[in-house]
């Protein structure tokens, strides 16, 4: 019973996902490409729930929720046309982008089909996501959590630098200039 | 399913709260029936769709979110990452906001909508590391797991700084008290600007609910979760939970709006590096 729920949940995700991702080349208006770009992201963390990698799963929702909140004030800031509210197009070179694409769509096919797969040994670990992290990282786990802290330290160092004369420019006159 | 039930009953006390606080505690029932009954108004080319879609998904994270809250022992669902999950849902009203503000085509609303983005890693990195460092303590991103973590000595009083950051991160992502510049008046009501009727309604009431439920986490991730005397658990965290919404209110009417300059020197200034140092010192104590 629970493996037909899931199979079903695993295949209207697996569609809703594709649907969105479709949809994003779709629509013309940036704003609706980011958010369907986010709506298949977060089907793609359920189907990682669906697994039982809860960890990545929830973490997939959260993190892509936020990348394309960031990335929609980015968007906006560099769009040509004010505020990027004008409707547009998300095709641009439709010939090669077709070509690059159904290319790459063909090779990953055809992967899928000339690969031998492995039969399965063994059982699911207890905590998938333990393992993940184990396969993934291993013996390079301090390396990685230094870089992780190097990474977040530069993060802040450089929000804090470009915003030292932010836009009412305090530091110069003592906080009068916005007034 | 009755956790998410008790947070939506504390978030319409919430907002009776404020009223009563204002002198007028019927205040908030007032204006919900004024507004399920004034008419629709709509922008001109408004992309009703992603409006709505913002509107709407505000309450329903705050559900989501009230899904992983244990009261005592009680939870909704029993989920071994419930301090991500509550982060994520916590998260979604950054898309919520930024929804409202853009779909409606109004520049008010725009730049709302816009202040949020532009603030939110300010307050949610601090947030983020005063959650992971009550995880850290007590080894586990289980919510029921941190409480029980806590016997004795809530994590409050050895890790204060967390706690203070935990709460004024907060009322930051539930944009409130000194930090409501997404429907700041200086832009006239900003993300709120254009919104009517129940749409209007629907989004307030989803941001009380945001409001409760990180009060309700904040019971388990420093204050004890359920322990105390006499009175079983799940009424102790009630009471706690009701007791931080109330100061999280009552903060609303005591503290400014602070200028948003300001506000983001001090969250990237001072909020960070406090949280940071804290979670460094849990962490020499714990490993």
């Amino acid at each position: 019973m629970r493996g037909t729920v899931e199979a079903v949940a695993f295949w209207v995700l697996a569609a809703a996902a594709v649907g969105a991702g479709v949809a994003v080349f779709v629509v013309d208006s940036m704003a609706r490409a980011t958010f369907a770009l986010l709506a298949s992201f977060l089907c793609v963390g359920g189907e990682l729930l669906l697994i039982d990698l809860h960890y990545l799963g929830v973490l997939i929702v959260l993190m892509m929720i936020m990348e394309m909140l960031v990335m929609a004030v980015f968007m906006v800031m560099y769009m040509m046309n004010p505020a990027g509210l004008m409707p547009m197009t998300m095709l641009h070179n439709r010939r090669g982008a077709l070509a690059i694409s159904g290319g790459a769509f063909a090779a990953l096919a055809a992967g899928v089909f000339t690969v031998p797969w492995p039969e399965r040994e063994g059982r699911p670990p207890r905590d998938p996501t333990v393992a993940l992290g184990e396969a993934i990282m291993g013996p390079k786990m301090l390396v990685m959590m230094v870089i992780g802290v190097a990474i977040l330290a530069t993060m802040i160092a450089t929000v804090v630098l470009s915003a030292h004369r932010g836009r009412y420019d305090r530091d110069r006159d003592g906080g009068e200039a916005a007034r | 399913m009755v956790e998410v039930l008790v947070l939506g009953v504390l978030a319409v006390a919430a907002a009776s709260f404020g009223g009563a606080l204002a002198g007028r505690p019927a205040e908030p029932f007032r204006e919900a029936a004024r507004l399920l009954t004034t008419q629709w108004r709509v922008t001109a080319r408004a992309d009703v769709l992603l409006t709505r879609i913002g509107v709407v998904s505000l309450p329903v994270a705050a559900a989501l979110a009230a899904l992983v809250v244990p009261f005592g022992d009680r939870v909704a669902v029993g989920t071994r990452v419930g301090v991500v999950w509550f982060n994520a849902m916590e998260v979604v009203a950054w898309g919520s906001v930024w929804l409202a503000g853009w779909g409606v085509n109004s520049a008010f609303g725009l730049v709302g909508g816009y202040r949020f983005l532009a603030q939110g890693l300010a307050y949610e990195l601090p947030h983020m590391f005063a959650l992971v460092t009550a995880a850290l303590a007590a080894h586990s991103l289980d919510l029921r797991a941190i409480g029980q973590a806590q016997d004795g000595l809530w994590f409050a009083v050895w890790m204060p700084v967390a706690f203070v950051v935990y709460l004024v991160s907060a009322a930051a992502m539930a944009f409130w008290g000194p930090f409501d510049h997404p429907v700041g008046a200086d832009v006239a009501g900003g993300v709120l600007a254009e919104l009517s009727g129940p749409d209007r309604l629907v989004f307030l009431a989803g941001r009380y609910g945001l409001l409760a439920v990180a009060s309700a986490v904040a019971v388990p991730l420093f204050l004890g979760g359920g322990a105390g005397p006499l009175l079983p658990a799940w009424l102790w965290s009630l009471l706690k939970t009701c007791a931080v919404l109330a100061l999280l209110v009552w903060t609303r009417r005591r503290v400014p709006v602070l200028r948003m300059d300001r506000a983001m020197t001090a969250a990237w200034t001072v909020l960070i590096p406090a949280s940071v140092l804290q979670m460094l010192v849990v962490a020499i104590v714990v490993v």
